[in-house]
């Protein structure tokens, strides 16, 4: 049954913020580190002084465009900052160096999967550098409020889309790639628990087929992905709601609220955003050269788009499993690695999202804790492919001996654990025969098209053969035998 | 001469203008502003009689570019000395009057 909602398309366009992965500042050079005591990565700029100069960082440009690089952005030859001019406690200067007319990115797209698993382009309007302002708590004290600057200067980059996102999942779907490109790129963690990336959503509706845009609201404060993708759900049906009663939306800023999922207005806007942007006299202008943009594209990392490519058009692997290898960088990298000694990738993929995996879930490890070495994996992926041992052999009893002895490959612990298969057929068929001697019925009950029995026959071979028969070959002589 | 581009500050202008830099100005100090910032604004008046059409607004006082520092960290203060300055802190924050609901 249709409702009034379906009567309404969301339009979102998302605002992201993230720190950018540098030792120091953006214009100081105090440490760009999370969680040191308050107030001690701080310098004379950082603390908005009187009398000092602020210095760009070479490293926060690199990261932006290194990001340009990866989504197809055009990089501004020119680029000089600016003042956003606002008063708040925690912005010890009263104004935020941004880029204003002179963002040093534009253009750009992210790819992304849409509600019914297509693909769809969101087109990046720009991204630009900036600086973080510090902290303020606001609930630790009956009376003041406490700030901490640690965080002031902290280098930022914001990337701006257009409002093209038309669902929550859309947006859920764009903050994940955009993280996970951020990741490989290894420009910003990514981690929105802790702040180190946010977003802002601009949210409106409009009746379907219309194509001017309804007034927007901006929810801020949600600190997780799937937070935003609530409070996009929450904020469409509010807007909905408001207008279906008659009423308008007003323009205004609003917070999430993650313990009942709703939004709430921050404030009335009596005073429209003032920035009073100006040009930073204290910052020379950027040459970015095309030396420079041209030395950065030979650093690039491989991306995770190129590498789920790869792996499905080239070999041959679905598109989930392209995409679960993919989704963490480490992963992607280790499957890298496994793959320059074994060709067998449907094998390979199989053992890093499968026993690998579950053993690291397991043991609570990261793939970079994980000790067995790609080598070893391969040893026994062959050893698999040669039908001298089962997978789940492989698994279950040389995976655990291969993390424990580095030095070891899998065949020679296959041959300590006495677990090569037979592959002796006579054997095979003698234990064949005497389990299909001791079950008459079972074998009455495979015969009328019970294929489950399968299991059960191929279970008792494994207990008598000491779970060392050759499995393929055993299913063809049961096969075989009860033709 | 582009006498259209020539600003007036009124009252209202200097009201808000106080209200954003969280300036606190009474009746009779606001219209001493008015004042003031109309006379500054007269002093500076005289450039607009010079025909600008066509060249480009000068920023920056130097042709220097790419002054770029190193991510290196140094030049850091102490949280002591950092907190030296402020008239109200702790032994960790700076601490300021309660304002919610009005961050950025």
């Amino acid at each position: 049954m249709s409702t009034v909602y379906d009567k309404y398309e969301l339009v979102v366009g998302l605002e992201v913020h993230m720190q950018l992965m540098t030792k120091s500042k953006a214009y100081s050079g105090d440490a760009n580190e999370y969680g040191n005591l308050p107030n001690t990565n701080v310098s004379a700029i950082s603390l908005g002084h009187p009398g000092t100069l602020p210095r760009v960082n070479s490293k926060s440009v690199e990261c932006a465009i290194k990001l340009a690089l990866a989504c197809g952005m055009d990089i501004h030859k020119y680029v000089f900052f600016a003042r956003k001019n606002y008063f708040y406690a925690d912005l010890p200067k009263g104004y935020q160096i941004t880029q204003d007319k002179t963002p040093i990115c534009t253009g750009g797209q992210i790819k992304i999967k849409t509600e019914d698993n297509s693909d769809k382009w969101i087109t990046i309007t720009r991204a630009h550098l900036e600086e973080d302002a510090g902290k303020s708590m606001h609930d630790q004290d009956p009376f003041d409020t406490l700030i901490d600057l640690n965080r002031a200067g902290v280098p930022l980059i914001e990337v701006v889309s257009e409002p093209e996102i038309r669902s929550s999942k859309e947006a859920y779907n764009y903050l994940t790639e955009l993280r996970k490109l951020v990741r490989y790129l290894e420009i910003c963690d990514g981690n929105m628990e802790e702040g180190s990336m946010r977003c802002d959503a601009n949210i409106s509706v409009r009746i379907k087929g219309e194509t001017a845009f309804g007034t927007r609201c901006e929810v801020k404060n949600m600190n997780s992905i799937r937070n935003v993708q609530r409070a996009i759900e929450y904020e469409m049906k509010r807007q909905i709601d408001v207008i279906e009663a008659g009423g308008t939306i007003q323009q205004e800023t609003r917070s999430f609220d993650a313990a009942n999922g709703t939004t709430f207005s921050l404030r009335s806007k009596e005073l429209a955003h003032d920035y009073r942007y100006f040009p930073e006299p204290d910052l020379q202008p950027l040459l970015i050269s095309q030396k420079q943009i041209e030395d950065l594209k030979a650093q690039m990392p491989a991306l995770p788009q190129e590498l789920h490519d790869k792996y499905v058009s080239q070999f041959g692997l679905s598109e989930y499993d392209a995409m679960v290898l993919t989704n963490e960088k480490e992963i992607a990298l280790w499957y890298e690695e496994l793959i320059k000694h074994t060709k067998n990738y449907k094998s390979a993929c199989n053992w890093i999202n499968g026993p690998i995996k579950a053993y690291l879930n397991e043991n609570a490890l990261h793939i970079d804790d994980f000790t067995a070495s790609p080598e070893q994996i391969a040893s026994a992926i062959a050893l698999v492919d040669d039908g001298k041992i089962s997978a789940s052999a492989a698994a279950e009893k040389i995976l655990p001996e291969l993390v424990k002895h580095t030095s070891k490959n899998a065949l020679q612990i296959a041959e300590e654990l006495d677990l090569i298969q037979s592959s002796n057929e006579d054997e095979i068929i003698g234990l064949a025969k005497e389990i299909l001697e001791a079950w008459p019925d079972k074998v009455a009950n495979y015969k009328n098209g019970n294929k489950g029995m399968m299991g059960l026959f191929m279970g008792e071979l494994m207990k008598k053969s000491g779970g060392k028969a050759n499995p393929k070959m055993a299913t063809a002589i049961f096969q075989d035998l009860l033709k | 001469m582009n006498t259209d581009r020539i600003m007036k500050i009124d009252k209202s202008t200097v009201v808000k203008i106080a209200e954003l830099s969280r300036l606190e100005l009474d009746e009779h100090a606001a219209e001493e502003m008015v004042v003031d910032l109309n006379r500054m604004l007269g002093f500076v008046e005289k450039l607009q009689e010079v025909n600008t059409d066509g060249v480009e607004p000068l920023i920056f006082m130097t042709d220097e570019t790419n002054v770029y520092r190193a991510d290196i960290v140094k030049d850091e203060v102490s949280q002591k000395d950092a907190l030296s300055n402020a008239p109200k802190k702790d032994m960790y924050y700076f601490r300021v009057p309660k304002v919610i609901g009005n961050s950025d």
